[in-house]
């Protein structure tokens, strides 16, 4: 699998998949079993400019706007629609596997309205779509994403006419 | 985008821009628009850049000099008495967990005449 933009004089990358197995080792849980997709994915070609382009954001970090239901953290695969325009301060956020003081602070480190929104102002992306889409990642059950809130989630984007799909995970 | 590399590389996502932060900033840092700002350019630009399947584009950004966080990446703000031994992660409560008690009453007077289509699933 190639990369592009690679550094090799800093830090390696945390591997967060190792860490995981050797936390629940150590609290005798049976391991993770980690989503291992070895088939080449599917591919669709960019054919539209960045600066003609129609951008929909989709962020697992737990964001709701203050007036809707917030995620609980047992499995939750609901999903909110969430106005591009809202301001910061009306955005929360909540989960239960990081460190949410930062995103708290400010939402823009897990749901990055307002640097796409500066960047559509600079003309350097076309548009965000009208709406945006968020849920709580720590959802256990690869099925339960696969086969109910994935497909749901792409017929959102579909219906906003996106040309692409930014995913914003935790 | 991903700041979790080996987790990316399992699911093969299509395109991915990896973000060498800590998690909890996969878009950056807290009020550093600048930063942000820079950021999501570079992702956006990875549209274009990567040219078959899987490819990972890694951002310039770097978290700090110092590589300290490296060795407590999945520390949290989780208080001693809610976690559960080594165990990073609160405990899974099924029900909404708001991040205020005033969210709480302001959902629920709103949706007190029933859903209002936009908390998809959570009726």
């Amino acid at each position: 699998m190639s990369a592009i933009g690679e550094r090799n004089e800093a830090g390696k990358p945390v591997d967060y998949i190792a860490l995981t197995r050797a936390t629940y080792d150590e609290l005798g849980f049976p391991p993770y079993q980690w989503v291992e997709n070895r088939e080449p994915p599917p591919w669709a070609p960019v054919d539209v400019a960045l600066e003609d382009a129609s951008l929909c954001v989709i962020a697992s970090g737990g964001i709701y706007r203050c007036g809707q239901r917030a995620f609980h953290h047992k499995d939750d695969a609901s999903y909110r629609i969430i106005d591009t325009s809202t301001p910061p301060d009306e955005l929360r956020v909540t989960h239960f596997a990081y460190d949410l003081k930062d995103a708290r602070e400010d939402p823009n480190v897990v749901f990055p309205l307002e640097p796409l929104r500066k960047l559509v102002a600079e003309g350097c992306l076309g548009s965000l779509t009208s709406q945006a889409f968020t849920f709580m990642g720590g959802i256990y059950s690869a099925r339960k994403v696969r086969e109910e809130l994935a497909p749901e989630l792409v017929a959102q984007v579909r219906d906003q006419r996106a040309d692409l799909a930014l995913l914003v995970p935790v | 985008m991903t700041s979790a590399l080996s987790i990316t590389r399992s699911v093969a996502a299509p395109r991915a821009a990896f973000v060498d932060f800590p998690l909890g900033h996969t878009a950056g840092k807290p009020h550093r628009p600048e930063l942000q700002r820079e950021l999501m350019a570079e992702a956006l630009a990875a549209f274009h850049e990567l040219q078959s399947p899987a490819e990972i584009r890694f951002l310039s950004q770097r978290w700090s000099r110092d590589e300290s966080w490296r060795q407590n990446p999945m520390a949290n703000s989780a208080s001693e008495t809610e976690r559960a031994g080594s165990d990073f992660r609160t405990p899974r409560r099924d029900t909404p967990q708001y991040q205020y008690s005033a969210d709480r009453v302001e959902a629920e007077n709103r949706h007190r005449s029933g859903g209002c289509g936009t908390c998809v699933g959570a009726e």
